[in-house]
C-alpha cells in the first residue's frame, strides 16, 4: 500500500474537520475522493501534504509514518500536490513556475521533465515565458498539475481540477488526468464533480462531514442510488 | 545647476544609496515572513561598530569588514532562528514587538561589549575631495553609491536567476504553494534575515567613514530605511531603492536650504504624504491576477 490513512483526525481551530477518516491508495491507482462543499476533502489533502497539522491518528507512505513530518520532506518522499484554486506563483514565468516544482531534484532531471510537460500542454510551451497570472484558468490549471509533476511524484494529490472551468476544459482536465492515470502514475483525485471523476477512477470513496460515508470501486459508486440522488442529481 | 544645489544632491544620493541599502533589508524580510524587522538598524550598527573595533585589535581593514558583515549575517540567523521563528503563527504584531525588544537587546550588547562613544572609521580610499562642478565629492560617497548599485545588481541576479532566490520570491507570493512544492519556509525566512542583516551591515561600513558610527546609530538610520521601503511600496526591494534616494535627497535639500534642524522630518513627511496618495507606495506590487 503506498498511502494508508488510519483514523485520521484534524480539527480547525476548535472545529473538527475530519473525524477519523481511513483511506488508502495502492501504487498506480486513480482513487476519487468526492463529496459536497465543506466536507473535508481539501483538509485531508492538507494533512497528507503536511500543509495541516493532524490532530491524531496515522499517515503512512510508502510503510513511513508521516504524520509529523515537514511539508517539504513528504515532498522529498514523493508526495506532490496540484492544491485547489491552483495557487500557480502569478508573478513569476510559467518556465519559473516548473523549475520551482521540481525544487527538490536536479535542476537537468527537471528541465527534461518540462519538456515532457511541453509535450502534454503546448499551450503552455507558447507561453512559457508568460507571468503564470496572466494565463487562462484552465492553462492555470494545466500549470498547476505540470509543476507538481515536475516532483516527480509517488503520488500525486489533485484538488479539484475542474473547478471554475467551462466544460470544454474540463473535458480537457480530466482527458489529462486519464493519460497520467494511463501512463501509471497514482493519483488521489479529490473533486466536486462526482461524475466525471468517478468515471476515470478505479476506486472512490465518497466523503461526508468530515466522515468516509462510502468506499467502492468507481464504476460501483456510480450505480449507487444513494450517490446518485446526493451528488448526481439523478 | 548651481554648485550648491549639485553639492547637496550629492550628499543626498549618498546618505539615500545607505537608506536604499537598509530599505532593502525592510523589503526581504518582509516578502518571507509579513514581518517588519525593526531590528534592522541594529546590522547597520553592528557592521560600523564591529568594523572599527576589529580595526582597533589590529585587523587591516578589508579582513575587519569581512569579519564584521559575517557577524552581523550570524546573528540575523540566530535572531530569525531564536526570537522570530519560535513564534511562527503568532500575530504579526507580536513578531513585530520581538524585533523592536531585540533592537533594544543588540543596542544595548553594543554598548557593553564595545562602548558608548563615536567612532571615526578611515575611508576606504583616501578622503581628498574631488571637485565636479564646484562641488566637492569624497570618494567614500563613490564607494556608498558604487556598494549600493553593486548590491542591487547582485540580488537582482539572485532574484531572477538563481533557484534560491526564485524560491524566495515564490515563498513571498504563495507561501503554501511554496511548501507544497517543497520548500522549507522557514529555511527561506532565516535566510532572508541573515541575507537582510548583511546588507544592513554592509550599508553600515560604508557610511560609517562619512557620518560616525556608534552603539546608537542603528536607530535613525533603522527609521530611515523603513521610509525608504514604505515609500517605495513595502516588499518590493527595488521601490526600497529608489524610496531610500528619495528620501536621502529629500532630506539634502531640506538641511540644505531650510534648516537642518528639520532634516530627520522630512522622511516622515514624506511617508504621510506617500500613504495618504498611494498607499500601496511608490512602486507598490499590483496584484493582476486572474483566478
Amino acid at each position: 500500500m503506498l498511502l494508508e490513512i488510519d483514523n485520521l483526525v484534524c480539527n480547525y481551530g476548535r472545529i473538527r474537520a475530519l473525524h477519523g477518516v481511513s483511506l488508502s491508495v495502492e501504487e498506480g491507482e486513480l482513487v476519487a475522493l468526492v463529496g459536497a462543499n465543506g466536507a473535508g476533502k481539501t483538509t485531508l489533502l492538507r494533512c497528507i501534504s503536511g500543509v495541516q497539522p493532524a490532530g491524531g491518528g496515522a499517515i503512512r507512505f510508502a510503510g513511513d509514518d508521516i504524520i509529523a513530518m515537514a511539508p517539504e520532506r513528504r515532498v522529498r518522499l514523493g508526495i506532490a500536490q496540484a492544491p485547489e484554486h491552483r495557487q500557480v506563483f502569478g508573478p513569476l514565468s510559467v518556465t519559473d513556475n516548473l523549475l520551482l516544482g521540481g525544487y527538490t531534484r536536479s535542476r537537468a532531471e527537471v528541465l527534461q521533465d518540462m519538456e515532457k510537460a511541453f509535450a502534454m500542454f503546448p499551450d503552455l510551451k507558447q507561453r512559457r515565458r508568460q507571468a503564470a497570472g496572466t494565463l487562462s484558468g484552465g492553462q492555470q490549471q494545466m500549470l498547476a498539475i505540470s509543476r507538481a509533476l515536475m516532483a516527480r511524484p509517488r503520488l500525486l494529490l489533485l484538488d479539484e481540477p475542474s473547478m471554475g472551468l467551462a466544460p470544454a476544459l474540463v473535458a480537457e482536465v480530466f482527458d489529462a488526468i486519464t493519460a497520467l492515470r494511463d501512463a501509471g502514475v497514482t493519483i488521489l483525485l479529490v473533486e466536486q464533480n462526482a461524475f466525471a471523476a468517478l468515471s476515470v477512477a478505479k476506486r472512490g470513496y465518497v466523503i461526508e462531514t468530515g466522515r468516509i460515508a462510502l468506499a467502492d470501486t468507481g464504476a460501483a459508486l456510480l450505480e449507487d442510488d444513494s450517490v446518485k440522488s446526493a451528488y448526481l442529481g439523478i | 545647476m548651481s554648485s550648491q544645489f549639485l553639492q547637496f544632491l550629492i550628499s543626498g544620493i549618498t546618505v539615500g544609496a545607505t537608506y536604499a541599502l537598509v530599505g532593502l533589508g525592510f523589503s526581504i524580510v518582509y516578502n518571507s515572513s509579513q514581518v517588519i524587522n525593526f531590528a534592522q538598524g541594529e546590522f547597520v550598527m553592528i557592521g560600523g561598530m564591529a568594523t572599527v573595533f576589529l580595526m582597533a585589535a589590529g585587523a587591516p581593514m578589508p579582513l575587519a569588514i569581512a569579519l564584521a558583515v559575517l557577524l552581523a549575517v550570524v546573528i540575523g540567523f540566530a535572531l530569525g532562528k531564536f526570537a522570530i521563528e519560535p513564534a511562527r503563527g503568532a500575530p504579526v504584531v507580536s513578531i513585530i514587538i520581538i524585533t523592536i525588544g531585540a533592537s533594544i537587546f543588540l543596542r544595548g550588547a553594543a554598548m557593553l561589549v564595545w562602548d558608548r562613544n563615536l567612532h571615526h572609521m578611515p575611508a576606504f580610499s583616501g578622503s581628498d575631495p574631488i571637485d565636479i562642478g564646484g562641488a566637492a565629492l569624497l570618494p567614500q560617497s563613490v564607494w556608498v553609491v558604487g556598494g549600493m548599485v553593486i548590491i542591487v545588481a547582485a540580488l537582482q541576479v539572485f532574484f531572477s536567476h538563481a533557484r534560491i532566490g526564485k524560491a524566495m520570491l515564490a515563498t513571498a507570493f504563495n507561501p503554501l504553494a511554496a511548501q507544497l512544492v517543497g520548500i522549507s519556509t522557514r529555511g527561506m525566512l532565516l535566510l532572508s534575515f541573515a541575507l537582510a542583516a548583511g546588507i544592513g551591515a554592509i550599508a553600515g561600513i560604508l557610511i560609517a567613514p562619512i557620518t560616525l558610527t556608534y552603539a546608537g546609530v542603528g536607530i535613525m538610520l533603522g527609521l530611515k530605511g523603513f521610509s525608504a521601503a514604505i515609500v517605495g511600496g513595502l516588499g518590493n526591494p527595488m521601490g526600497a531603492v529608489a524610496g531610500g534616494l528619495v528620501v536621502g535627497i529629500a532630506e539634502a535639500m531640506t538641511a540644505g536650504y531650510i534648516s537642518s534642524a528639520y532634516k530627520d522630518a522630512v522622511a516622515f513627511l514624506i511617508i504621510l504624504a506617500v500613504l495618504l496618495i498611494r498607499p500601496s507606495g511608490l512602486f507598490g506590487r499590483r496584484e493582476s491576477e486572474r483566478v
